[in-house]
């Protein structure tokens, strides 16, 4: 019966990572961008949570709904200004300065809140939990697992059913035409950027309630959001969250065996799939 | 007038700054008769890193293979010297050639993960590699688990050449081993720029510059793409395992942290490239003295160090690709490695 | 003053020059056609026309405004709109997708729109939605009117547009174009590759398209669909214009040495 238990908390987890990976996802298939400030750009919306809620003295989520919109603007002018520059064929500008960036942002970090690690204090909300038979769940993780399953229901519905996930669309697949049907792709590139922050900032409320963050956890949660994008076959968001399950079930299956294995046993698991199947589960039929 | 054609890799620059060069390596090998210590151990970071820098630059500059998972190689080739030493008596000079050939046997699984992968995707995917090996070495309890070891004391003191130093220099032991880690990083640094250079004049070489500037185009003159990027993947490992091995060897204890951290030897080697020039010998050379130099000047900044160097690197990559070597190439035309034949014509110039 | 108007027109690809002081222009109601052989810049003067390649504003003249510096999404909502050669239709939309998408963006006041609008007052950079005011992208044609001209489309309306023929694909490339209603609609190639039905089907539409109040300019390999259709022919060769006038009174040898060069 502990074995359905640490499966149970595994998929949880996995919501967790496929919040994580959704906004590079976004980013990847809207622009082929790699953003290797990803992870940083969660810890960075993370400490901006952190502020609003220290300063303001508010709830994590309504300080969540406050760092969203500043997140946005971060976004866009970080693609308009910078990142919209690297755009091309040679695929080393956008990686070293998005890499550049992640230095920038985690020792900018760290020059304005130390290195001592945090925590977004979610009060009572923390440790109550829910029972179903043999397993006990957090609500926190129940939470985080259904906020993974809105935010890719609304970003499909924003894909799919609104003029702006059109133009998003027609933008990946050809910005010269789309250029000649009045659309800006730089406009279009930046808010995108925008909306995967919004979504980074999500995941960040729950990578600051969850767990104690500094400055420098950002690259391991862009390890597992990559992993994750892989594993569930580039473009498609399920399978973004299918990725994410696996390596958290992974994770959660390993640290039973040995603590010692919990991270190793995701990043196994990932290997495994790759040898197995190099372009994901399930692989979107154009590329 | 008989004009007859040859083709030439020289220019006059070149010749110049070949013996200049080997004027200078002279120089550097004597110079422990003279200089400090502090000037010597600066000289073994620079070295190093110099050598680190070389072989990412072949790897990126020169074949596309964006690696963010060099420190694999790095921390493994050093696990193996301790390990070797601590664990079979090898002496820690002799062990160097192992970390060299264990990177580049933990190359050839990583290269076919991560050759599955292409792009950006390969760069990520080296460094998940590079975290597989770090937490799976932590997990070796012989040389001291997640916490690290240190080289052991009759291991140190057996290292070849170091009682003749001693004698020789009128040093002590401690003294004596920073210059042989020294002149061992000269020879390394000189060897990796020598035999890079050798390599891009050859046949395969130059076949690799035509797969840097169009895979098509190469493909279509019987370059096997794939071919060269084990051959380059695997020679990287190697170089920078010997590297890992020799920084190591130097430091004289390690941890899983040190040892395979991804800002030390693998951030600071793309910075160093990219503000350098990359996709040059040069570059890298340029590179690592700024590097060295901004490291003195903001040491006393903390944090602000690595976010001068993350600015400047951004800068670079958005305003000057080619880096500072490029921008004084292109205005000077000057070029210390030209890798480039040229046709000469005896009545023209080379006279 | 002409609808549109190239003086001089110039354009580089790299060192590469491809076209040398084109003077064409473009009366209102008029359909004109640009014929000549590959390589003679036809397509590189619609794109110079469009924005795709950007260039010296007073080189191209809409309206008597200078446009040849402008960005293409703003060029388009001036109402100057490209069916491009090869069609070009979006893989991942749909059949309706593709058309709606040809007329979300008309007008000009979308909040991109409205922000560099204003950041356009402290940086003297093109005010877009000045540029884009005398055009508001209504008239005639709306997904109704489109599918009534093509009425395979309606049937076929929610499938990926490349997956219908040639034919069809280059219907849905007209009409993505014709949603925003445009004032001068520029259709390159768009009888390449197609069968002689089809491209009778396709030139079918072009009454119409005049009755709606739009402009044409066609570019044509095809000399005798342009002779039939255009009010006014243009001759390119090697990036010039070396033919100007109107079908009835240029002759046969005149367009074959327009067309190939000194008579052969």
């Amino acid at each position: 019966m502990i074995w359905i238990d640490t499966i149970v908390q595994g998929v949880l987890l996995g919501g967790l990572y496929a919040l994580f990976a959704a906004g590079l996802s976004l980013v990847f298939g809207i622009m082929r961008l790699v953003n290797l400030a990803h992870g940083d750009l969660i810890v960075m919306a993370a400490y901006l949570i952190l502020v609003v809620v220290s300063v303001l003295g508010l709830n994590p989520f309504v300080a969540a709904v406050i760092a969203a919109p500043i997140m946005f603007v971060f976004g866009w002018i970080l693609q308009k200004g910078v990142l919209n520059r690297t755009l091309g064929e040679d695929i080393l500008p956008p990686l070293l300065v998005t890499f550049g960036l992640s230095v920038v942002i985690q020792n900018a970090l760290l020059e304005g809140f130390s290195a001592d690690s945090q925590r977004i204090s979610m009060g009572p909300l923390e440790t109550a939990s829910v029972s179903a038979g043999p397993v006990t769940v957090g609500l926190l993780p129940l939470l985080t697992f259904a906020s993974a399953i809105l935010v890719i229901v609304g970003l499909n519905w924003i894909f799919y059913r609104t003029s702006i996930g059109r133009a998003y669309r027609a933008t990946s697949d050809d910005p010269v035409t789309a250029s000649l049907m009045g659309i800006r792709p730089d406009r279009v590139f930046a808010s995108a950027m925008g909306l995967a922050l919004i979504v980074v900032t999500i995941a960040a409320l729950y990578l600051g309630t969850r767990s104690n963050f500094d400055p420098y956890v950002g690259p391991a949660r862009l390890i597992y959001a990559f992993e994750a994008v892989i594993i569930g076959g580039l473009g498609s968001l399920w399978g973004t969250l299918a990725g994410g399950v696996i390596i958290g079930v992974a994770q959660t299956v390993g640290a039973s065996i040995n603590p010692e294995w919990q991270i190793l046993a995701g990043h196994v698991a990932f290997l495994v799939v790759l040898l197995i199947r190099p372009r994901g589960l399930f692989p979107r039929a154009v590329d | 007038m008989a004009a007859t054609h040859s083709i030439s890799t020289r220019t006059r620059a070149a010749t110049t700054s070949g013996i200049a060069a080997l004027v200078l390596l002279a120089v550097a090998i004597v110079l422990p008769a003279f200089a400090s210590r502090s000037l010597i151990q600066d000289l073994f970071f620079i070295l190093t890193m110099l050598t680190l820098a070389q072989f990412w630059n072949l790897l990126a500059g020169y074949t596309g293979l964006v690696s963010v998972g060099q420190q694999a190689f790095v921390g493994f080739g050093a696990y193996m010297l301790f390990g070797s030493t601590i664990l079979w008596g090898v002496n820690p000079v002799a062990a160097l050639a192992l970390s060299g050939l264990f990177a580049l046997l933990l190359a050839i699984p990583t290269a076919f993960f991560v050759f599955r992968l292409s792009g950006a995707y390969f760069a990520i995917g080296t460094w998940v590699v590079a975290e597989v090996v770090r937490l799976s070495v932590a997990q070796w309890q012989a040389v001291g688990g997640g916490t690290g070891t240190s080289l052991p004391r009759d291991a140190r003191d057996a290292m070849w050449g170091v009682e003749w130093i001693e004698v020789f220099f009128d040093v002590r032991s401690s003294e004596a081993r920073d210059i042989l880690a020294y002149w061992l990083a000269l020879a390394l640094a000189a060897a990796t720029i020598g035999g890079i250079y050798w390599f891009l004049r050859t046949r395969r070489g130059l076949a690799l510059a035509a797969l840097r500037d169009n895979v098509e185009a190469a493909k279509s003159v019987g370059v096997d793409a794939n071919r060269m990027k084990w051959i380059v993947f695997l020679v990287a490992a190697f170089g920078t395992g010997i590297a890992g091995g020799l920084i190591f060897l130097q430091n004289g204890r390690i941890s899983p942290d040190s040892a395979f951290a991804v800002t030390q030897w693998t951030a600071f080697v793309i910075f160093i490239v990219v503000i350098g020039g990359i996709g040059t010998i040069e570059g890298p050379i340029i590179g690592v003295l700024v590097f060295f130099i901004l490291q003195e000047a903001l040491a006393d900044f903390g944090a602000v160090y690595l976010i001068v160097l993350g600015l400047l690197g951004i800068a670079i990559m958005l305003f000057a690709q080619r880096g500072l070597w490029g921008l004084f190439s292109d205005r000077t035309g000057i070029q210390l490695f030209p890798v480039r034949r040229r046709l000469v014509t005896p009545d023209r110039g080379n006279s | 003053m002409a609808l549109l108007e190239t003086k001089g027109l110039t354009a580089h690809y790299g060192d590469f020059q491809a076209l040398f002081g084109v003077d064409i222009r473009l009366e209102q109601g008029e359909t004109v056609a640009i014929i000549g052989a590959n390589g003679a810049g036809k397509t590189t003067l619609m794109r110079a026309i469009t924005g795709v390649l950007r260039g010296q504003a007073d080189q191209i003249r809409h309206k008597g405004t200078a446009i040849g510096h402008l960005m293409p999404d703003t060029i388009m909502k001036r109402g100057v709109v490209m069916v491009p050669e090869g069609r070009k239709l979006f893989p991942s939309l749909t059949v309706e997708e593709n058309l709606l998408i040809g007329g979300q963006h008309k007008g000009g006041r979308d909040l991109g729109d409205r922000i560099d609008s204003f950041l356009s007052r402290f940086t003297g950079a093109p005010d877009p939605m000045a540029l884009a005011a005398g055009h508001d992208g209504t008239g005639l044609w709306t997904l109704d009117t489109i599918y009534e001209i093509f009425p395979v489309l309606k049937e076929r309306r929610n499938n990926p547009g490349t997956a219908l023929s040639g034919g069809q694909q280059q219907m849905v490339a007209i009409g993505r174009a014709l949603m925003s209603n445009p004032e001068i609609l520029l259709c390159d190639e768009i009888s390449l590759g197609l069968a002689p039905v089809v491209i009778r089907d396709i030139y079918a539409a072009l009454p119409r398209i005049r009755e709606g109040g739009t402009s044409v300019i066609v570019v044509e390999q095809d000399i005798g669909q342009a002779l039939k259709v255009a009010d006014r022919v243009y001759c390119m060769m090697e990036g010039r214009v070396t033919l100007e006038g109107r079908p009835e009174d240029i002759s046969r040898d005149d367009i074959h040495a327009a067309y190939f060069g000194a008579k052969a």
